[in-house]
């Protein structure tokens, strides 16, 4: 396999490769940990009202009717971490030119060649593309969620509502389900050095230079070599 | 089941065959609302709340006698009362006892996501257990009748069990006992079907009903509760009588395809993470080339 020697390949990192940056405040590590928290919880008790088989789930949150009642709360809070996430990284998450090139080529990142990969900001086409997944994700299951919430408040003649409300609020979750479980993956198994940084709030400089080489640039003031 | 002690096999000492051997017993029960005999006394829905211990709510008033718009948390049984105009111009009061129909296929249970908060019995009866009820409301939306009603208080919900308390032990519903006309009936399905047909026939060929017919939608598999109609082919003039009831395609979509659809991708999806992580292991940090290297 083509991708063997750079993926293994003996660390010769210097000391200035691995002195650390700053690269989430502590402010967006609270809030991504709180989004993750309320996330964790939606899906937990989501998924017990999901499935029989998964019926069990409700049980380690306190029981049935436990899960029924904090899921909708649960879920205002963490529309609350997306829309403090909005804030935090709107900015950042905005597509450019290097982003396009990245998703046309991403077969090159899934097989670990990222050199073969236009250089990236801050976050990358697939950290983008979750955002605003969820940012969108989360508006519906919101709007969805609420027409759930309140059974007694949707009369009858508006019961086509609940007919939509549990088809759109079931798909979005799923769907965020999926992007989920890459995310997790990807910044727990996958990329070395990412979980850390929204642990401690930072990475090394080759870290930085590896996966977000424009980030690397900006922040060090280096510009890139042929601009 | 109790019949099973009253159904008798062998006979000591008895010459010739055992009275009632091979008798099939049928275990389905119905209660039969014949329309056409109401008179809109309202002593069900008093029954009702006596047996099953809620005292009389406030009543809301809208031009009509019917108690209140539709049947609450705490009143099962309601009597929808309508004002008809036939053809010649002349006026009907359509007065139909709404309850829980007790489908063969309930909507309802199909829905519900909490184990065990929903049973159907042999015997056709759909009962809420409210002690399993989490009170997500599905039930709600997979009822094509309008009949489960959430109680803000309890956060459960709640709705007719046809009695199945009293069922249980051989008596008829609280319903059936009070009604003094007996345009209320209670017996196996069959029974029951028959007795309504029979009073569909007569009001076809005697009353002069052309329409008159029997309630017992095929959508929903047939129900535990029919009606004779005076006007069979629209049921809706009885307070909303839902003309070919089953249980909503959105909820059909969602607990099947969808349902197996997100189970798979879901599986899939893990399944599929371990093994690229399997094939290409993680991304490390490299080295940082000389030219990009320096104090910042
Ligand atoms: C944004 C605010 C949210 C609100 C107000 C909300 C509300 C609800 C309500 C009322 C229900 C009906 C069942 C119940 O509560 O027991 C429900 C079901 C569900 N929710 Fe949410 N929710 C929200 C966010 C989320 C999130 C973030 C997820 C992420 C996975 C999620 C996943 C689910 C799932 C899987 C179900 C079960 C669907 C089914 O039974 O097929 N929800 N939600
Ligand atoms: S409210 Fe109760 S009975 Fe109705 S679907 Fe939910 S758990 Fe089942
Ligand atoms: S009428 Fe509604 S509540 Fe009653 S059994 Fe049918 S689906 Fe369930």
């Amino acid at each position: 396999m083509s991708t063997t020697d750079t993926v293994r390949r003996p660390r010769t990192t210097t000391d200035f490769d691995e002195e650390l940056i700053p690269r989430y405040s502590f402010v967006e590590r609270v809030n991504h940990w709180f989004g993750a928290l309320t996330y964790s919880y939606c899906l937990i008790t989501g998924l017990a009202f999901w499935t029989p088989y998964l019926y069990w789930l409700a049980a380690i949150v306190g029981g049935g009717p436990t899960a029924r009642f904090w899921h909708p709360w649960f879920g205002l809070f963490f529309t609350v971490s997306q829309f403090l996430m909005f804030v935090q990284w709107g900015g950042d998450m905005e597509m450019d030119h290097d982003d396009r090139v990245w998703a046309d080529n991403i077969k090159a990142y899934i097989n670990n060649e990222d050199d073969k990969l236009p250089p990236v900001g801050r976050f990358n086409w697939g950290q983008k593309i979750y955002f605003w997944a969820m940012v969108g994700s989360t508006i519906l299951l919101l709007l969805s969620g609420f027409v759930l919430w309140y059974v007694e408040a949707v009369p009858w003649s508006f019961h086509i509502l609940r007919y939509v409300a549990i088809l759109i609020h079931a798909s979005v979750a799923l769907i965020t389900i999926g992007l989920f479980l890459i995310h997790v993956y990807m910044s727990t198994l996958l990329e070395e050095g990412s979980f850390a940084s929204m642990v401690y709030g930072t990475v090394t400089r080759a870290w930085a230079w590896t996966f977000h080489r424009k980030w690397y640039y900006q922040v060090t003031g280096k510009s890139r070599p042929n601009q | 089941m109790s019949q099973a002690s009253t159904e008798i096999i062998k006979i000591s000492g008895h010459a010739g065959t055992v009275p009632g051997a091979g008798l099939n017993r049928e275990f389905q029960v119905c209660k039969l609302v014949d329309t056409t005999t109401c008179i809109g006394c309202k002593a069900c829905e008093v029954a009702c709340l006596e047996w099953n211990g809620y005292t009389f709510s406030q009543t809301t008033f809208a031009n009509s006698y019917q108690t209140m718009p539709e049947t609450a948390w705490n009143y099962w049984n309601l009597i929808k009362f309508n004002e008809h105009e036939r053809d010649d111009g002349s006026m009907m009061l359509l007065m139909r006892k709404d309850q829980c129909m007790h489908c063969e296929e309930p909507g309802c249970l199909e829905a519900c996501p909490a184990d065990g908060a929903i049973v159907q019995y042999a015997n056709g009866i759909v009962d809420f257990q409210e002690a399993h009820c989490i009170g997500c409301g599905y039930c709600v939306t997979g009822c094509p009748f309008n009949i489960p009603k959430f109680s803000p208080e309890a956060h459960k919900v709640f709705k007719c069990t046809l009695c199945n308390d009293r069922v249980s032990v051989g008596l008829e519903p609280a319903c059936i006992k009070a009604c003094p006309t007996g345009c209320l009936h209670f017996g196996t399905k069959s029974d029951m079907k028959d007795l309504a047909e029979s009073r569909a026939e007569q009001l076809r060929d005697v009353s002069g009903f052309a329409d008159a017919g029997v309630y017992d939608p095929a959508g929903v598999g047939g129900t535990h509760v029919i009606y004779v109609l005076h006007d069979a082919k629209n049921p809706e003039l009885y307070g909303g009588l839902p003309k070919d009831p089953h249980i909503p395609y959105s909820v059909w979509l969602w607990k099947k395809p969808l349902k197996w659809l997100g189970n798979l991708a879901m599986i899939g999806g893990i399944v599929g993470l371990a093994l690229h992580y399997l094939r290409v292991g993680p991304k490390r940090e490299e080295p940082i080339p000389p030219e990009d290297r320096g104090p910042s």
